[in-house]
């Protein structure tokens, strides 16, 4: 081996033992505790596919699924709908630009459980913010985070709390577009309708497919601000027990280390899978300027 | 780039990494175990705030002792203890106990304990107490008895604790009642709870007027609780205890699973009622309206709530955040028809243990054998407000003791009714099954019986599954 492949080794070692004693050791470590009985405290026992065998008759596990896999749906629809409209307004020449848009980041500044334990506030059923403008319209708002059928869809809602990093990434997609597409198209007669139609919306789409997998990937992975909000019990009535939530439960409450690992590669393979399928379907909708 | 200055180069980057590598040698080699020196030991312990201060006073009350009998005895070498604070101490215990490197010793809550046991990561104590003299008959039976499981002590009482009823005396003579006498029986309560519960009601014409009682006849969207007599949500801790005030139990003395029995199906039935008397939506707003536990809008330091099941600590809380209040404990009631069911109390303790692995047992001991002296014992009750878990207490310690109301609870603690956590390895998802039932009976969304047969069968499946895992290993009692 020459003396410059080996330094250039040793650069890249630090980077090496990182992602080796991190990412890869323990994601080798946790398949295999997945096939085994493995409570921390004891050293694990092989026991085969009994995890998954038992994962899959586990309603719970279902029921947390079921859940994670709404508030995705919900969250990154709402959050992509969000970020889009206002990385649109914000693209506009309107004096005091520079101020809206810290304005609109500002929020994913703030950390995630200070930010839940605002929205509790928000949500309080008696006197709190929310109900009392839905009051003013004549309605009575439930107790959002008491209430089973509303706890889900308040958490939703939050979501677009978050919108502000996607909106950064896609209005520096938007200033990218080149203007003469758009002469061109008002030469064409395109109204605005035609061009954001025809012109922005296609011009965006690899911003807007890095956000949906980012997006995608992170609420998959939903905890937080259900452990502050509603508990880790994903009460009321389970109606916000999330994957992770679950996955935290089995873990760390019950020891039972080897069904929690065999959750998480589960999850691992949910989004590899959904990543994948994402991947392969974007030579479709997604343009690239070649 | 000539070779003779990529040579040097390499040799400078060698240097650095020798120099890295030596550096992280010499801090592994931190064994500075000096012979003649004090012998350290690691104490991990889960308070924080006020409760913290008082262990630490326990901590260096104890280090004195050990300094003055090393001065008197030439060569005694001192034990001197590190008191180490530590948050969300059942995760990180957990970590160093499965890493080997566990502290000497260790508090501990008593959901901690019985899956720990299980799983062989505790020392059993009850060798070391025989030669030390330590028995039951010095403490409180039911307090000693969290540390015990399957015949043997894993662990002993630091600061014990019962629940009582705790009342609001200004509610209570709003309402008409002696503020001295608080309800005895169940049904008394309810009666009480009635009276005191108020609501904003709107009427026809716009104005709103306060209302006592239930007030059926009043659609919900016209009116808006205020204040609530009693609700057994508030606080939601024991969610999962309320068969045990009507003579029911989670698990019989044998180990099996007694979820669905009349008792319980009774209890949850009382539970129940409330939200058919107060309707589901209106307590879910009133309860979201609640402040935090530890604040000034607690509900029950804010008198939205007038009557709750609380513990011996909640006396430090009404200090701290309503000093002004007027407040009395009693023990909670029972049903009419069952007074052998008297004096129900829920019975726990911050429980103190020698982790598996900790490298120094014996020196662990001597310091968990100060703590269980009397001295020891009432410095730290004394400082945590609490009664002493031993049954000799020095003659000035009720007497002294800020806790108006200590004797209740310490009496409670003798009670016949007492109950205490399940001692199962699966206690933690035991409790995740009945709160999640207790939530679905309170909203109505299923009835006391089919929700409480749910939790039998699942909670069944899981005991099971706990045995096998422990036959798999060996470990079966």
């Amino acid at each position: 081996m020459n003396s410059r492949r080996l330094t250039g080794l040793l650069f890249c070692l630090p980077w090496f033992i990182g992602f080796g004693v991190f990412m890869l050791y323990p994601m080798v470590a946790a398949l295999y505790y997945s096939l085994s009985d493995y409570s921390v405290l004891l050293p694990p026992v092989f026991i085969g596919f009994d995890n998954y065998i038992e994962l899959f008759s586990d309603d719970i596990f279902w029921k947390s699924l079921n859940n994670t896999v709404v508030y995705a749906s919900g969250a990154v629809l709402l959050s992509m709908l969000t970020s889009l409209t206002l990385a649109l307004l914000l693209n506009s020449r309107v004096r005091g630009m520079a101020f809206y848009r810290t304005v609109f980041f500002l929020p994913t500044l703030m950390p995630v459980v200070a930010g839940s334990i605002l929205w509790m506030w928000m949500y309080t059923g008696d006197g709190g913010i929310i109900n009392t403008f839905l009051e003013t319209v004549g309605i009575t708002g439930p107790a959002w985070l008491a209430d089973p059928r509303f706890a889900k869809p308040a958490l939703i809602l939050m979501a677009v709390w978050g919108a502000g990093h996607a909106m950064v990434i896609l209005l520096a997609g938007l200033q990218d577009i080149p203007e003469h597409l758009y002469e061109a198209a008002l030469l064409d007669g395109a109204n605005w309708w035609h061009r954001l139609i025809h012109v922005t919306l296609p011009m965006i789409t690899p911003v807007i497919y890095f956000n949906l997998i980012i997006g995608i990937i992170g609420s998959l992975q939903v905890f937080t601000q259900a452990f502050i909000m509603t508990g880790s019990t994903g009460s009321p009535e389970r109606s916000t027990l999330f994957y992770v939530l679950r996955l935290y439960n089995v873990a760390f409450q019950d020891l039972r280390m080897g069904y929690a690992c065999a959750m998480a590669w589960i999850l691992f393979i949910l989004v590899l899978g959904l990543t994948m399928i994402m991947h392969r379907t974007s030579a479709r909708w997604v343009n690239y300027e070649r | 780039m000539t070779m003779r200055t990529s040579n040097s180069r390499n040799l400078n980057i060698y240097r650095i990494l020798f120099a890295f590598l030596a550096l992280a040698m010499l801090s592994a080699c931190d064994s500075s175990e000096n012979l003649g020196g004090p012998r350290r030991i690691t104490y991990w312990e889960k308070w924080s705030g006020f409760e913290s201060e008082a262990a630490e006073k326990v901590v260096a009350r104890f280090n004195e002792i050990e300094r003055t009998k090393a001065k008197s005895e030439s060569g005694y070498r001192p034990i001197e203890v590190k008191y180490v604070s530590v948050a969300r101490i059942e995760q990180k215990l957990l970590v160093a106990i499965a890493g080997g490197n566990p502290p000497d010793v260790a508090g501990a809550y008593t959901l901690m304990l019985y899956p720990y046991v299980d799983k062989g990561a505790v020392l059993d104590l009850t060798p070391m107490l025989k030669k030390a003299g330590i028995s039951r008959d010095q403490f409180l039976p039911s307090v000693w008895d969290l540390g015990r499981y399957h015949g043997r002590q894993w662990a002993l009482p630091t600061t014990p604790a019962t629940t009582a009823l705790h009342w609001n005396r200004r509610l209570f003579s709003e309402a008409g009642f002696d503020p001295d006498i608080a309800p005895r029986t169940i049904e008394e309560l309810d009666h009480y709870a009635e009276r005191m519960t108020k609501w904003e009601v709107i009427g026809p014409n716009g104005a709103s007027e306060i209302r006592t009682g239930y007030c059926p006849e009043i659609p919900d969207e016209n009116k808006r609780l205020l204040q609530v007599g009693f609700l057994p949500s508030e606080p939601n801790w024991w969610n999962y205890a309320w068969g045990n005030y009507f003579g029911g139990d989670l698990m019989s003395d044998t180990g099996e699973v007694t979820t669905l029995s009349p008792e319980n199906i009774r209890a949850y039935e009382w539970v129940a009622s409330f939200s058919r008397k107060l309707g589901v939506q209106n307590v879910q707003r009133f309860v979201s309206g609640f402040g935090n536990f530890s604040s000034p809008q607690n509900a029950f330091m804010s008198g939205k709530i007038a009557m709750e099941i609380q513990g011996v600590w909640m006396y430090n809380f009404i200090e701290n955040y309503a000093p002004g209040m007027k407040w009395g404990v009693a023990p909670f009631p029972h049903p009419e028809k069952s007074p052998q069911l008297q004096s129900t109390t829920f019975v726990d303790a911050d429980l103190i243990m020698i982790p598996k692995g900790s490298a120094n047992p014996d020196e662990a001991f001597e310091f968990i054998k100060y703590l269980m002296s009397q001295e020891g014992m009432e410095l730290l009750c004394l400082g945590h407000r609490k009664f002493s878990s031993l049954i000799a207490v020095s003659e000035n310690f009720y007497r002294d003791h800020p806790h108006p109301y200590i004797r209740i609870f310490r009496d409670l603690a003798l009670s016949s009714n007492r109950v205490s956590s399940s001692k199962t390895g699966i206690w933690a998802e035991y409790r995740r099954e009945m709160s999640n039932a207790v939530g679905r009976i309170q909203n109505l969304n299923v009835s006391p019986r089919d929700g409480l047969t749910e939790v039998q069968s699942r909670i069944t499946n899981a005991e099971q599954r706990n045995q096998m895992m422990l036959t798999r290993r060996g470990l079966s009692k």
